[in-house]
């Protein structure tokens, strides 16, 4: 009891004694430890990076200083919600999990409290019906876009044939993973292709029983969704049972160099579906080795610059920061709140020529987002991990999602969210 | 000075027999119990109900539901974590299957659901003891976890097989949901904790409970007495996992809102559990509630003074934290076996002579 009254006191007086600036502040919710920490390390440090050169180059955004508060999840919801509550209190403008858990988590604790959340490639997939997640958006892409995107590469490949084939589908045995199997149910449907399903369970070390059910089955081809440790032991176990690599493709959250670099030579062919670009050529990393790197506030060991999970928390970073711009700008103000910032997520346009002006050229596909679209085009493209030169290279253009299959599917469940929760559509 | 026993006479068995016997103790539980219902609902913030009042009041049920069995009745569980998720997918069924009934009916059928996939559980306890049992047990985590995982009925066949509670109200004012008010979801939880430890603690030191002691201590002996070893050891499974599914069903309607089965209640839940009985100390309802305060502020304090107050990188905090925890659990096995419980009696008695040493 006595503990209890000092955490009490403690907490208070830390809350008391935290200054009062006007800052925009944007929390991030990483995952440094833990089995998913490969991952979470460098989306966590690009995001860090880019708030630190909008901050050093340009004083911020609109001239207000940015602030990062990182706070520690361990992908464990219920650290996730210590630290969504701890940090609310602060002015957070936007929430990015990188948890589908945790996300589903504050959905509707964020709707609540009027602060947006973005689930960039993750999450609820259904969440892209604006009418009825007001708070929550996942553009660029989600998870059936990266299903459809997968199957349509396939297609590609196969001249536009998939009857009869045989497709796996290895994922983590959790809500991420189980995401995308409607969407590939009614693509199998509409294709004819059969579909195994192979689950594999948190943290995904143990996976020996499902490789040894793809070697007898032998697929035309597996898809993978996988996180974590689950990734490399996955590649691993493909190369151990000879499974050919060019036939292997992962979502955009197994597709990282952490997941490729141990298996070594053998991973050489594995691809993955991508919603943005890859390595580090492009002018924003020169500004971020001059103002991060060189003045010693790179985040973390600062040694994953231009690793494709940097990337995507630079991307990440990039469209929060634009969104916030143009919040300003619709409300005039430059020390914006939350719900300013949802407006101006919901306002968010991303063009050739602001990415260009970013330094960013061609880094992600240009979108608009609406009021019913929180989604964005999901454009994917499929990049191929190349084990010589130790490096991820686009092998196609960025690719439509077939939305005559996912539209459907997502109005379904968005329905079926709102009937549960008694919500009115917004637009 | 302090638990002066002198001039405190019992002239009645009821006097004599009573929960706390010292007048010190007595006063200082209705001050707890009376700045706990009286107070604190008017000071506690989003930040304190969510991020320690609830999961302390949660894991505190679990841990007294654990204790019984494993404390008071010496059989070895480790499927805490499991029946927690009983509880859990047992409240959403009803939930969402009866959307007129209230929560609080809600939160004790999912607790007797879960007593009776307790005692399912608990029956092979009749033939196997120790190490072997928590083996026995350990299957019922694993098979639990798996089987909410597998058969989508229990998520309403929802795409990512997350369940998610939908708000319901009592007495006007949200319980579950994202609209609940802090101190609203803070009473409900300790109402259930209130409620459920005077019932644990009046059943450990009546006949049941001696029974479970007697089973524990020695179970040959105490069939010999007469005490049913069948009858003990199901009521205890029954008993216990009443408590750890109320737990898991207000861990998943009231703190969390929308938990996933593998991550929620998995191993680990069970472990954590554990280690907050042998913390708090086994056999001691006080034990539980103790061990449960620890293992649950330990971590925000640390993480208030390591990252909020000196500024550490999150990482090096969060590995810290597994060292000290660590550490604790090791140092508390070497120095205090019988834990938390056991320092505060000692303190007692040290309190009792005091200021004279003998």
């Amino acid at each position: 009891m006595k503990l209890k009254k000092l955490a009490t006191v403690s907490v208070a007086a830390i809350m008391a004694a935290s200054p009062v600036m006007a800052d925009l502040v944007f929390p991030s919710l990483s995952y440094r430890t833990g089995a998913y920490a490969a991952g979470g390390i460098p989306f966590a440090d690009g995001y860090a990076d880019y708030f630190t050169l909008l901050n050093q180059r340009d004083g911020g955004i609109g001239g207000v200083p940015t602030r990062v508060i990182e706070c520690e999840t361990a992908y464990n919801t219920e650290k996730g919600v210590e630290c969504y509550e701890s940090t609310k209190g602060e002015g957070a403008l936007v929430y990015q999990p990188l948890s589908t858990g945790i996300t589903y988590q504050l959905i509707p604790k964020a709707t609540a409290d009027g602060i947006p959340i973005h689930s960039m490639g993750y999450g609820r997939t259904s969440a892209a019906n604006g009418d009825v997640f007001s708070n929550v958006f996942n553009y660029p892409g989600n998870y059936w876009h990266a299903a459809s995107g997968i199957i349509n590469y396939l297609l590609d490949e196969n001249n536009g044939d998939l009857n009869g084939k045989n497709i796996a589908l290895v994922y983590h045995n959790s809500a991420y993973g189980k995401e995308p199997i409607r969407t590939l149910e009614e693509l199998s449907a509409k294709h004819g292709f059969n579909l195994t399903l192979l689950a594999v369970d948190h943290p995904g070390q143990e996976q020996k029983s499902q490789w040894l059910q793809i070697r007898r089955e032998r697929p035309d081809n597996v898809i993978m969704w996988g996180w974590g440790v689950m990734n490399p032991t996955a590649i691993n176990e493909a190369i151990n049972i000879r499974y050919p690599m060019e036939d292997f493709i992962g979502v955009w959250w197994s597709g990282s160099e952490n997941d490729v670099v141990a298996a070594g030579a053998g991973a050489d062919g594995y691809k993955a579906i991508t919603f943005h670009n890859v390595g580090s050529d492009f002018p924003v990393f020169d500004d971020i080795q001059q103002y991060v790197v060189e003045a010693g506030l790179a985040a973390g060991a600062g040694d994953q610059i231009g690793t494709v999970l940097y990337n995507r928390g630079l991307y990440a970073a990039m469209l929060a920061a634009e969104a916030a711009k143009t919040a300003q700008e619709i409300h005039g103000v430059a020390d914006i709140t939350a719900a300013m910032m949802r407006d101006g997520m919901e306002a968010l346009e991303i063009s050739e020529e602001k990415m260009a002006a970013l330094g960013m050229p061609n880094f992600g596909p240009a979108f608009t987002v609406t009021c019913e679209n929180h989604g964005g085009p999901g454009l994917g493209a499929i990049q191929q991990w190349d084990a010589e030169s130790q490096t991820w290279s686009l092998i196609t253009d960025f690719m439509e999602p077939d939305m005559d299959v996912i539209q459907p599917l997502i109005d379904a469940d968005s329905a079926a969210f709102a009937a549960e929760n008694n919500i009115e559509p917004q637009c | 000075m302090f638990y002066r026993e002198a001039g405190d006479f019992k002239t009645t068995y009821a006097a004599d027999q009573q929960t706390f016997p010292i007048l010190f103790d007595r006063r200082t539980y209705y001050i707890v119990l009376a700045i706990a219902l009286g107070v604190m609902p008017f000071v506690v913030t989003d930040y304190i109900t969510n991020a320690i009042l609830l999961p302390f009041l949660i894991y505190a049920i679990a841990a007294i539901g654990l204790n019984i069995l494993t404390g008071y009745c010496g059989q070895v569980s480790l499927g805490t974590g499991g029946f927690m998720a009983v509880g859990a997918y047992a409240t959403y069924k009803l939930m969402t299957g009866f959307p007129d009934l209230n929560i609080a009916i809600i939160v004790v059928l999912s607790g007797f659901i879960t007593a009776g996939v307790g005692v399912l559980f608990g029956l092979p306890s009749l033939r196997i003891k120790g190490f072997y049992l928590a083996v026995a047990t350990l299957a019922a985590q694993f098979f639990l976890v798996w089987m909410f995982n597998k058969v989508s009925w229990f998520y309403n066949y929802s795409a990512s097989g997350q369940i998610n509670a939908p708000e319901r109200t009592m007495l006007g004012q949200p319980v579950t949901g994202a609209e609940t008010e802090p101190w609203v979801a803070y009473l409900f939880c300790l109402a259930f904790l209130i409620v459920l430890a005077v019932i644990a603690r009046n059943l450990t030191r009546g006949r049941i409970g001696r029974s479970w002691m007697a089973i524990r201590d020695m179970d040959i002996a105490a069939e010999i007495i007469g005490v049913n070893p069948l009858w003990s050891k199901l009521s205890a499974f029954a008993v216990s996992s009443f408590f750890v599914g109320v737990s898991g069903s207000l861990f998943f309607a009231v703190y969390l809102g929308a938990v996933e089965v593998g991550e929620a209640f998995g191993i680990q839940k069970s472990f954590l559990v554990l280690f907050m009985i042998i913390i708090g100390g086994l056999g001691s309802i006080f034990g539980s509630l103790a061990g449960a305060a620890f293992m649950v502020l330990l971590p925000v304090v640390l993480k208030l003074v390591m990252v909020d107050s000196l500024g550490w990188p999150t990482d090096l905090a969060a590995h810290f934290n597994f060292i000290v925890v660590g550490a604790l659990i090791v140092a508390f096995l070497i120095f205090e076996p019988h834990g938390l419980a056991q320092l505060w009696r000692i303190a007692k008695e040290k309190l009792r002579l005091w200021p004279f040493p003998h």
